[in-house]
């Protein structure tokens, strides 16, 4: 079934119903199973579950003891590098979007060459995240020559564009290109639409369709997620949560991993309509932890330094370090504005010192370039 | 001296360690100590190859054998490169092949480890392949060259112990080559109890990176390993299904 039937095959369904037939008993025979067996989709659901707020320690505890196991005491830093804030889309709650009048950039090779140099010497990251509003004008040949001159700087090079198609994620794939980020933002069909309301982002299926067309082209990593603050919190949680099981099912060669962005105030104070709760995002990445014992979870820095420093046992794999999300924010002195505001301001030095203190390694490195 | 031979070289100890899941370098350098451990495998995807930031091999002591890994590799070019880069960069030639194709549960690609073997044996590498337990895949290693064979217990990091054991049996019956059990291994007596069936050695990584205290449970290993060598060496009992009286309880009888 592809995932559009999977998210449709639950328009109809009764989630009230389904949580009042829930108990203690039912959620915690999940988190016993969990780890252990493989967790199906309504154990997912239990676990998102209103009622299985009551169990947080519970599911913390096995979150715990399954991340060790997998992934032992490291956490992976990266850093995002913003090239472009052009934007075709009009998407309500971005700071990016087309009718903003905001001051637009687009970095020039040597910019980028620039930008690229100072994150890999001053801050000392080796993995990178590429981002663009979404336009025309960030070509195939523009983001093929951005990745060549990345891949001078960071072991890792991974994109978070326009979607593109297969030919496109193979032609990027030439040039080293390792992985890609695409959210879907809303998984609510219905909903997508009253939040895109032009440009080629508000086709809904394409975006949709996107982590696989990143898989078929067999690319090492894809990470997807919702925009929470968009949806209803639960279903989005549950429809990502089956997105990513889709995806692990069908394509065993590739990493994935999930990310719960919050939305965040960006320009002209952009108010979020359904935010969902500290305890309930951590309920979330709990249930994700449990369901998907070997996925990777991500942590930006839109979250704050406190809550993403208690997250740290709970599940996470990767975090982000000295993000800037202005366009040549690093190192090149322009006013541009973010696409989000950041809430953990750390620099990379503090973030290391911190995960060092709490018994952690931070990996910088994971994979080489030169192969 | 009853010594492990690999590829020529050998080692007193029969505790492969392995450096992915730490907390902390140091820990690493610590275990290595006390354990007695004489080899240990790193990833080459993790090694800083620029010198420029942190980096592991500064934490192996000497007289420790580094054995890179190919993880991360999903192909037999991919696994190739890394251990051309890995000698390269003076890592020596000692290799383990990892080829995974599949990141859910993490099972290695026999096939393409097969692959690989055959280019780097003739390259002079010291291979040592980790494998799905199977006799055919092991048998094409061994024409293919490898110094010894690694087949898996159990899922990578499931501490679920030897759950392949019938098939490494078949491997340690039918193959010239050590046998050294890799992944699965969650505890010491399940180190011991691969030793015991004639394994060569084992590796461990996971239970004891993951355990309250890394460097006590590498010991801890350590001596399950020896006992187990020891064991093995000295031919345990034979099992019976009729009861067998320790002294005879028809010894009075006369022809």
């Amino acid at each position: 079934m592809m995932m559009d039937r999977i998210v449709e095959s639950y328009n109809d369904f009764d989630f009230e119903n389904f949580f009042r037939s829930l108990d203690s008993k039912k959620i915690l025979d999940v988190i016993d199973r969990s780890g252990e067996k493989v967790l199906e989709d309504m154990d997912l659901l239990t676990l998102l579950s209103p009622q299985a707020q009551e169990f947080l320690e519970e599911m913390a505890i096995k979150a715990n003891v399954i991340t060790k196991q997998y992934f032992g005491k490291e956490i992976h830093i990266y850093a995002p590098l913003y090239i472009s804030n052009i934007c075709d889309n009009e998407c309500t709650y971005c700071g990016f979007k087309h009718s903003n009048p905001i001051k637009r950039r687009h970095l020039t090779y040597d910019e980028i060459e620039k930008e690229s140099k100072y994150i890999s010497e001053t801050l000392g990251v080796h993995s990178i995240i590429l981002l663009t509003g979404e336009s025309y004008i960030n070509s195939l040949e523009y983001l093929k020559n951005a990745i060549t001159i990345l891949k001078k700087y960071f072991n890792t090079v991974i994109i978070e564009v326009q979607p593109l198609s297969v030919e496109e994620y193979f032609e990027l794939k030439t040039v080293g290109l390792d992985g890609v980020t695409v959210y879907q933002e809303c998984y609510d069909k219905e909903l997508y639409k009253t939040y895109h309301l032009s440009g080629k982002k508000s086709d809904y299926k394409y975006r949709l369709d996107t982590p696989e067309r990143a898989s078929i082209a067999d690319l090492r990593s894809v990470n997807i997620g919702a925009l929470f603050g968009l949806g209803n919190p639960v279903k989005e949680a549950f429809l990502s949560g089956l997105h990513l099981r889709y995806l692990t099912n069908k394509f065993l060669n590739t990493q994935f991993s999930i990310s719960i962005p919050r939305i965040k105030e960006a320009y002209r104070n952009i108010k979020p309509q359904n935010i969902i709760s500290d305890k309930q995002f951590v309920q979330f990445l709990l249930a994700y932890r449990l369901c998907f014992p070997t996925s990777g979870i991500n942590i930006s820095t839109r979250e704050s330094k406190e809550f993403r420093d208690n997250l740290l046992p709970l599940g996470v794999t990767k975090f982000s370090a000295g993000s800037v999300t202005e366009v040549g924010g690093y190192s090149l002195s322009n006013g541009s504005s973010p696409q989000f505001e950041t809430d953990d301001h750390r620099s990379v030095v503090e973030i290391v010192d911190m995960l060092k203190i709490k018994g952690y390694q931070p990996i910088f490195k994971d994979w080489e370039s030169s192969i | 001296m009853d010594k492990l031979i690999i590829g020529g070289v050998e080692f007193n100890n029969r505790l492969i360690t392995g450096s992915g899941k730490f907390s902390s370098y140091n820990l690493i350098r610590e275990m290595l100590n006390e354990s007695k451990s004489e080899m240990i495998t790193i990833a080459l995807r993790r090694v800083d190859l620029t010198g420029k930031s942190e980096n592991v091999l500064d934490y192996i002591p000497k007289g420790v054998k580094l054995l890179p890994n190919t993880s991360g590799a999903r192909t037999a070019e991919e696994a190739i490169k890394i251990a051309r880069i890995a000698r390269a960069s003076g890592c020596g030639d000692f290799i383990k092949i990892e080829i995974i194709n599949d990141m859910k549960y993490l099972m290695p690609d026999n096939h393409e480890t097969v692959r690989a073997t055959e280019i780097l044996a003739k390259e002079g590498f010291i291979v040592m392949p980790y494998i799905n337990p199977d006799l055919i895949t092991a048998k094409k290693l061994e024409a293919a060259g490898a110094a010894a064979i690694m087949p898996l217990g159990a899922p990578i990091g499931s501490n679920k112990g030897l759950l392949t054991k019938p098939m490494i049996e078949i491997l340690v019956e039918n193959c010239n080559l050590p046998i050294i059990v890799d992944a699965g291994i969650g505890k010491p007596s399940h180190a011991c109890e691969a030793m015991e069936m004639g394994c060569s050695a084992v590796l461990v990584d996971t239970a004891i990176a993951t355990s309250e205290n890394p460097v006590k449970m590498a010991i801890a290993f350590n001596k399950a390993t020896q006992a187990g060598r020891e064991a093995y060496l000295a031919k345990c009992a034979k099992i019976n299904n009729h009861a067998v009286a320790s002294s005879s309880l028809t010894g009075f009888l006369r022809d």
